[in-house]
C-alpha cells in the first residue's frame, strides 16, 4: 500500500534518515538553522532505544559520536558553520582512525556567527579540507526533502562500507522547507557493522585492501582493536611515526580507499544535457532555481542542460568531463564566492568558458538571476 | 493563479504571532488537497519581536524554485509586516490584514481587506494566541479550491488536543469575517479598499552581489 505524503521539514527527515538508518545514537549541541534535527531526535532516540545526549559544545559532540562508533553503535552529529568549525579536528580523528560516523552539515551565512538564519553554501570547501592533513571525504548535498532523508541513509551506508566520516551537507533553505513527501523505509537498503571475515587471533595479520575494506570490530568485541590519531601500521594497528614507509602506505590508503571507489560513491543528476550549449553546475537549493531557469530558457528555444551534485565530494570530474566536451559555456551558481566554480574550472580546463554566479547576503539565488547570465551568454554566442 | 495551478501566498507578521505554524497548517491543508507544496520561511535571530515571514507556494506542477518573489495573496499581521511586504503583492493579488494593527495606505494594483483578526480572537475566542488561525481561516476562504475541511484537519494535527476545539472555532471565526465582508456586512473595525486601477507594479528589489570576473575573463 502507498504510504500517504505528509508535510516534512527537511531537518525532520534527516533525523527520520538517521533513524531509519540504524543511527542509534546523536551527540550534539544545538545551532540555527540545524536545531530541529538535535530536537527531533532527543525524543525519537529514546523511542527506538537509543541515546541522545546534548553536550557542552561540539568538540565534546564530535567526541562522542567517535566513541559511540567505536563501541559498534551508528552515530550521528548535527551542527552549522560554527559547531562545524569546531568539530573538524576530530573529523580528522576519525578519517585517520577510520571510524564510520555522519556529521549533518546546515550550512548558514558566514563567517563567524555570520546570518544565523539564513542559507548559504560557504562550506563547501571546508567540508573537504576543513581538517588537517590527507584525508579523503564523502560529502552529500540534499536539493529536496525526499533527499533530506534518502541522502541521510545513504551517508551511513557509505560511512559503514568505507569506514569513513561522511558529510551530509545541507543548508537553511533545504533543512527549514517543507515539502509533501512520503518516507519510505521498507525501500531502503541498510550497510550492517558486522564483523572482519578472519579469525580474532589472525586480525593482526589480515588487511584491508582497496577492494576489500574489513570492517571495524567494535571495543568489547573478540577482536584486539586500537584506535588512535597518530599514524599507525595498517597491518598490526600498532603507533608508528618512525617509519616514512609506513606512513606513506597509511597516508594514500585513506585516500585511495575513497578514490579508488569513486564511481560507486559520486552521483549526479544530468537533465538535459545531451543536447545542451549552455550548461549549469548547481548543487543543494540552489539546483533547484538552476533547474526553474533552465525550464524557462528551453521555453525560450535555448538549449541549457543542468548538472547537479549529489555527491559533491569526490567532485564529479567524470560528468563535467562529459559536459564539457560539448557545451560553450558551464554557470556555476552558488550561495558563495567561487569555492566549486575553481573546481569546476580545474575540471573542464578550457574547454568551455566557466562563469560563476554569487551570492553571499543570505538569500537564495534566483532563477531570474540565472536567466539574465544564460542572456548573456547566449548572446555572446549568438555574436560570434 | 497562473495555468498550472500555482498559488503563492505570504504570511508575515512579527516573531511570536505565529506566523510559521499558520503557515505550515495551510502547507498541510494543501498537501492534504492533493496538491504539490512547498514552505519557506524567513525569520530574524529573535525569539520575539523581529520580522518574520514564511511562504507557501501551491501548485498541480512539480515546485522548483521554492520562494515567493510576488504573491497572489499576502497576509500581513503587523505594521511593519505590512510595510514591507504588502508591496510584494502581484497586480491584482489581495492583501489581508489585521484592521487593528496596521494603518494602511492605498497600494495601487492590490486589493487590500482589512478585518479584525485580534480583536475577534480577544474578543469573541477569548485568547490572543489564535488570532494567527482566525487570520488563516479568512486567508483560506479566498482559495476555492481548498476544502475547509482541509483546513480544519491541518489545524487539529498541529495543535496541542486540549486546544483543537479552541482552534477549530478560530477557523471558523475567520472564515466568518470573510463571509460577512463578502456580503457586505458591516464588520466593527474592518476596512475595505479595492484597487481603483492596476498601476504597475514596481519589481521586487533583488540586486544581485557584483563579484569580480571570473577568473577566465581576467
Amino acid at each position: 500500500m502507498p504510504q500517504p505524503r505528509k508535510l516534512v521539514q527537511g531537518n525532520e527527515a534527516v533525523a527520520e534518515g538517521a533513524i531509519a538508518a540504524g543511527a542509534r545514537f546523536f551527540a550534539g549541541y544545538p545551532i540555527t538553522p540545524s536545531t530541529e534535527i538535535a530536537e527531533i531526535l532527543s525524543r525519537r532516540m529514546p523511542e527506538v532505544g537509543g541515546s541522545f545526549l546534548q553536550m557542552e559544545d561540539e568538540i565534546a559532540s564530535m567526541g562522542a559520536v567517535i566513541g559511540a562508533s567505536l563501541a559498534g553503535v551508528k552515530a550521528l552529529t548535527a551542527t552549522s558553520g560554527p559547531g562545524f568549525s569546531l568539530m573538524q579536528e576530530l573529523i580528522g580523528y576519525a578519517a585517520m582512525a577510520q571510524v564510520p560516523c555522519v556529521i549533518v552539515d546546515v550550512m548558514r551565512g558566514g563567517p563567524s556567527t555570520g546570518l544565523p538564519t539564513d542559507p548559504s553554501q560557504g562550506d563547501v570547501m571546508q567540508s573537504r579540507w576543513g581538517t588537517h592533513g590527507e584525508h579523503s571525504m564523502i560529502v552529500l548535498v540534499p536539493s529536496t526533502v525526499l533527499e533530506c532523508f534518502t541522502l541521510t541513509v545513504d551517508a551511513f551506508n557509505l560511512s559503514e562500507q568505507y569506514r569513513t566520516p561522511v558529510i551530509v551537507l545541507s543548508d537553511a533553505m533545504v533543512g527549514h522547507m517543507r515539502e509533501a513527501v512520503a518516507l519510505r523505509v521498507e525501500d531502503l537498503r541498510l550497510a550492517r557493522r558486522g564483523e572482519p571475515d578472519c579469525d580474532p587471533d589472525e586480525y593482526d595479520t589480515v588487511v584491508s585492501t582497496l577492494d576489500h575494506i574489513l570492517p571495524r570490530p567494535d571495543l568489547g568485541s573478540r577482536f584486539r582493536v586500537h584506535a588512535t590519531g597518530l599514524v599507525y601500521n595498517r597491518r598490526s594497528g600498532a603507533v608508528d611515526t618512525s617509519d616514512p614507509e609506513v606512513a606513506a602506505d597509511l597516508g594514500l590508503y585513506l585516500r585511495e580507499k575513497i578514490y579508488h571507489h569513486r564511481d560507486a560513491i559520486v552521483r549526479v543528476e544530468e537533465v538535459g544535457t545531451e543536447d545542451a550549449e549552455i550548461g549549469l553546475f548547481a548543487y543543494g537549493s540552489v539546483a533547484r532555481s538552476a533547474r526553474a531557469a533552465m525550464k524557462a530558457a528551453r521555453k525560450k528555444g535555448v538549449r541549457v542542460g543542468l548538472l547537479r551534485p549529489i555527491t559533491l565530494w569526490p567532485f564529479p570530474t567524470g560528468a563535467v568531463d562529459r559536459m564539457a566536451e560539448h557545451v560553450e559555456t558551464i554557470i556555476v551558481p552558488e550561495m558563495n564566492i567561487r569555492q566549486m566554480a575553481w573546481e569546476v574550472q580545474a575540471a573542464v580546463a578550457g574547454r568551455a568558458k566557466v562563469v560563476d554566479l554569487g551570492r553571499v547576503d543570505g538569500r537564495l539565488i534566483t532563477p531570474a538571476q540565472i536567466e539574465e547570465l544564460i542572456d548573456r551568454e547566449v548572446d555572446h554566442l549568438r555574436a560570434r | 493563479m497562473a495555468d498550472d495551478g500555482r498559488l503563492e501566498v505570504r504570511v508575515s507578521g512579527s516573531g511570536g504571532q505565529g506566523i510559521l505554524l499558520a503557515a505550515a497548517v495551510l502547507a498541510d491543508a494543501v498537501a492534504a488537497a492533493g496538491r504539490e507544496v512547498v514552505q519557506t520561511q524567513s525569520y530574524g535571530p529573535e525569539a520575539r519581536g523581529g520580522a518574520s515571514q514564511a511562504e507557501v507556494i501551491a501548485s498541480l506542477e512539480e515546485i522548483d524554485y521554492p520562494e515567493v518573489d510576488l504573491a497572489d495573496l499576502s497576509l500581513c499581521l503587523s505594521q511593519a509586516a505590512f510595510d514591507k511586504y504588502a508591496r510584494l503583492t502581484r497586480a491584482g493579488g489581495l492583501v489581508l490584514y489585521d484592521s487593528g494593527l496596521v494603518d494602511e495606505m492605498e497600494i495601487p494594483g492590490r486589493r487590500l481587506r482589512g478585518l479584525p483578526f485580534t480583536d475577534t480572537a480577544v474578543h469573541d475566542l477569548g485568547a490572543k494566541v489564535v488570532t494567527n488561525i482566525v487570520s488563516l481561516g479568512a486567508l483560506c476562504a479566498f482559495v476555492p479550491w481548498l476544502p475547509p475541511d482541509a483546513v480544519d484537519g491541518a489545524v487539529a494535527a498541529r495543535v496541542p488536543a486540549r486546544f483543537k476545539d479552541l482552534n477549530l472555532r478560530a477557523l471558523e471565526a475567520g472564515r466568518r469575517l470573510v463571509e460577512l465582508a463578502e456580503a457586505g456586512i458591516a464588520i466593527e473595525g474592518a476596512e475595505d479598499h479595492d484597487a481603483r486601477g492596476a498601476a504597475p507594479v514596481a519589481e521586487a528589489e533583488d540586486r544581485p552581489i557584483e563579484c569580480e570576473p571570473c577568473a577566465d575573463e581576467r
